[in-house]
């Protein structure tokens, strides 16, 4: 493997192994705040014992992904050491006020999780909220530094020289907001899947029906909704990538060539070499409508874009039609979920309907996978889009390769261990938790 | 405001070496505790440490996105020499913050525990080792922009006497701050004992090592003599250090648990001026003479002046909440 790759799919991996353990440390404190408020209204141990439960899982997430930032923070000179060298002070500024979230959300996790029973119930309870207020904002903050890498603002390049930075302008930068709204509602749908579909194979193997079904409940909510809206927001970054990224939009599509009335492609196989998808399903017109509100209006296709200026299309491609096609699918499952909430409310006694919930268990997290692949891939061969190449980045330092050998290794045996440990939290809430022996 | 950015640089790094380096301190007593008296010595740590151990290992994370953010160079040049201890660092953050959550959140209770624990105590042991050699590898002056070879760009830059005997002065302090901190947390005599021996003993490795640190600058050709007593604010700290050891040991046998705590943070604080304060503002001493300088390296204008108003107004929030969990999981006596 060479060095450059070496490096690229080493940040690749550590991103993508911090991801989901960040979205899970961000959204979950809203779930135990929901439980332990209604544990506080209505007494009912059921929701106790559901925070408590929730409470050590989280735990567990949160020291995992605060290591695998830490990594992160180190390895964006380890890798890219010529990127951070001119980007840092300009990109930066999210960075240091994430430092700032980050510490607000360490320390209010401590009385959280350490708390019970010896403060005010309510303080309680709100340190529990400011953990995940403050994990959101730090998620949109770094977001931002991503989008920046987007669409760079707030400096003027001059003859390879970085000039007049602006590093609040940089963080405001125009990709911030729909790439910061699209992330945020991205990992509301990809935990509350995740946890509903765990309490839901939980409730058709009957342990501790109660304890699951009313967790379920509370993620679900969650889910759906963020499922609903997430096509929208994914709307509204389409059009954006087609301002600011045209080459990009071009490969999520694998539009090979500008033209007007452009068709949405979906599926397919596409041929860099002969410039053509295979076995795709075309619709006419409906991507220049979709981007620009008219169906006749022109999207630039990659023969607009110099050759050594694209980037991969078949991968951006690929994760692009997966991530919409499982955005469907979620849409089309929490469609469902409210049909039965207010049509058919044995449904969720059925077991056909809770598996198809068990079946969507890792679908947003792997949506939300896609997606990143799609913003990042789709930028290359820029790390700084338009101004500085990946491989001009890149660390000098040879032997990267073994590096990344080393921390697959660990991330491998990492999330072997989260899994492990998860499946012996399930397995033990019908020992620990077990009130009034449910059902 | 570059100064601002400067002064809280050097807080997060003296807070980081206090309350981060207690934490890795008591891993390093762990390890060095004999079997009957771990799980006690355990038990005791988790109440003292459980509720801040996230918040002790922001500083780390502040004072590097710090580097990057104000003085870009610094941060890319250390990341290309230095890269090889830095990821031994880093592994040593992952299984240590890993293994610590696991250890106690684990639903069950098992074998599994030796695992986490084993793993907890080495690497409690390696990551401050590491991070020392990092820091005396940026002062040690080994580090070559100009090197042709790898060995002298990516393994000699780190891998020489003084950033090792650093790094086990590093360990060293750790555990004795660990140490002296623990004595206040616990009622028990047997094992207030335990921890006070503990500190004894970590106060002479420290001094060991530290008459080390002096021995091998002197053979790699470090001027460290000259940079510690080689200006009043470096003899007037070694000095008080010193004295206040006394003092110490005093406290010690009148159990004053807390000012011991203070005197201790006294000691450390001390420790980290006089070997900043010579070298400020060239934090990275490069071969042939060159350094890196802070001042001279400073990120843009506006930039600087932005994180010190974030500094500013961020440490308005964080400091009062930081105050009060600490206070709030005291053990009350
Ligand atoms: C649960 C996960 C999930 C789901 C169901 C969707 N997305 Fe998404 N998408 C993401 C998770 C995600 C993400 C991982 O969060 C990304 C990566 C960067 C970002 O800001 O969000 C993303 C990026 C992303 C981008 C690129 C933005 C950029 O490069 O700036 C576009 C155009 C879309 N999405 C569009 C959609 C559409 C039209 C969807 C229709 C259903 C959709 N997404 C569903
Ligand atoms: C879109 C991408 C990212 C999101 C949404 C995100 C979000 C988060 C969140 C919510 C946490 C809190 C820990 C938890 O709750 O589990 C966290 C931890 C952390 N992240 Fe990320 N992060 C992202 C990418 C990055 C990158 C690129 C870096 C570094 C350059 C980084 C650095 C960190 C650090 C240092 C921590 C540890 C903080 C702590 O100890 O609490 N993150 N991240
Ligand atoms: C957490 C979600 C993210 C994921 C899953 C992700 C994924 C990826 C992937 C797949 C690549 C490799 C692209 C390629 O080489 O073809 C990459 C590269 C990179 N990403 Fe991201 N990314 C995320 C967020 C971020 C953020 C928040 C930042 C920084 C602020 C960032 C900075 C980088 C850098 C510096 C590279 C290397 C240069 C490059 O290949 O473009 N990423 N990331």
């Amino acid at each position: 493997m060479d060095d450059f790759i070496a490096a690229r799919s080493q940040m690749a991996l550590s991103l993508g192994f911090h991801i989901v353990f960040a979205c899970i440390g961000m959204v979950m404190p809203f779930f135990m705040a929901i439980a332990h408020f209604y544990w506080l209204k209505t007494k009912d141990p059921v929701y106790k014992n559901i925070t408590k439960a929730w409470s050590k899982g989280v735990a567990i997430f949160f020291a995992t992904g605060a290591v695998s930032g830490t990594v992160l923070s180190f390895e964006l000179g380890l890798l890219w050491p010529n990127f951070m060298k001119n980007a840092g002070p300009i990109f930066g500024m999210p960075f240091s006020l994430e430092g700032t979230a980050f510490f607000i959300e360490a320390i209010a996790l401590g009385f959280f999780l350490y708390g019970w029973d010896r403060f005010n119930p309510w303080f309680h309870w709100f340190t529990g909220v400011v953990v995940g207020v403050s994990g959101i904002v730090s998620g949109i903050l770094v977001v931002a530094a991503n989008s920046w890498m987007n669409s760079p603002t707030g400096f003027d390049y001059v003859k390879g020289q970085y000039l007049n930075i602006d590093p609040i302008k940089a963080m405001f930068n125009p990709a911030w907001f729909e790439q910061a709204l699209h992330m945020s509602i991205a990992s509301f749908a990809a935990t509350g899947f995740a946890v509903a579909g765990v309490h839901a194979l939980m409730i058709i193997r009957k342990k501790n029906a109660k304890f699951h079904y009313m967790a379920f409940r509370i993620a679900i909510v969650f889910a759906a909704v963020a499922a609903i809206l997430q096509p929208l927001s994914g709307d509204i970054s389409a059009r954006d990538v087609a301002k600011r990224q045209p080459a990009k939009l071009a490969a999520m599509e694998a539009h090979f060539k500008t033209e007007r009335e452009s068709p949405l492609i979906i599926g397919g196989i596409p041929d860099t070499k002969k410039k053509k998808v295979y076995d795709a399903i075309q619709i006419p017109g409906l991507l220049s409508f979709m981007t620009y509100d008219d169906f006749n209006a022109e999207v630039t296709g990659l023969d607009r874009v110099p050759e050594k200026d694209q980037p991969p299309v078949a991968i951006t491609h690929y994760a692009f039609q997966v991530m919409v096609g499982l955005g469907m699918l979620m849409l089309g499952l929490a469609l469902l979920y409210f049909f039965a909430l207010f049509k058919k409310k044995k449904w969720f006694s059925a077991s056909w309907f809770l598996k198809l919930f068990v079946v969507a268990t890792p679908l947003g997290f792997i949506a939300l996978e896609a997606g990143w692949t799609v913003t990042e891939v789709g930028r290359q061969p820029w790390i700084i889009q338009g101004v500085m190449r990946t491989a001009e980045a890149v660390t000098p330092m040879p032997g990267i390769r073994f590096s990344f050998y080393l921390f697959t290794a660990v991330y491998l045996s990492l999330s072997l261990v989260v899994i492990f440990m998860l499946y012996r939290q399930i397995k033990m809430v019908s020992k620990m938790y077990d009130v009034e022996g449910v059902d | 405001m570059l100064y601002v950015v400067i002064v809280f640089l050097w807080v997060a790094l003296l807070l980081y070496l206090l309350l981060g380096g207690a934490d890795f301190g008591a891993g390093i007593i762990e390890l060095f505790t004999s079997e009957d008296n771990k799980a006690k010595a355990r038990k005791t740590m988790y109440h003292a440490i459980g509720p801040i151990w996230e918040a002790n290992h922001m500083w780390l994370i502040i004072a590097i996105v710090f580097l990057f953010v104000g003085f870009p160079v610094i941060y890319s040049t250390m990341s290309i020499y230095l890269h090889i201890p830095l990821v031994i660092m880093l592994l040593g953050i992952i299984a240590r913050g890993t293994a610590f959550a696991f250890r106690n959140y684990d639903a069950v209770v098992d074998n599994m525990q030796k695992l986490y624990n084993k793993i907890f105590v080495y690497s409690s042991f390696v990551t401050p080792l590491f991070l020392g050699i990092i820091a005396g590898s940026a002062v040690s002056g080994k580090i070559d922009v100009h090197a042709t070879t790898f060995l002298s760009a990516f393994i000699f830059s780190w891998l020489n006497l003084f950033s090792v005997a650093i790094g086990f002065f590093t360990v060293a302090l750790c555990g004795y701050t660990a140490a002296i901190y623990l004595v206040g947390e616990t009622n028990d005599p047997a094992e207030r004992r335990r921890f006070v021996r503990k500190a004894l003993q970590m106060n002479i490795a420290a001094v060991v090592f530290g008459a080390l640190v002096f021995i091998s600058a002197g053979a790699d050709n470090i001027p460290l003599a000259q940079w510690v007593f080689g200006n009043p604010v470096g003899i007037a700290a070694v000095a008080a250090a010193t004295l206040s050891l006394i003092v110490l040991w005093y406290l010690i046998y009148k159990g004053r648990a807390r000012m011991l705590r203070l005197l201790a943070g006294f000691q450390v604080t001390m420790i980290l001026l006089t070997t900043t304060y010579k070298h400020y503002p060239n934090i990275v001493l490069l071969k042939n003479g060159e350094y890196l300088s802070l001042i001279e390296n400073k990120g843009a204008d506006k930039t600087i002046e932005a994180l010190g108003w974030a500094l500013l107004i961020g440490s308005l929030f964080i400091l009062p909440a930081l105050i009060y969990l600490i206070y709030s999981f005291q053990r009350k006596d």
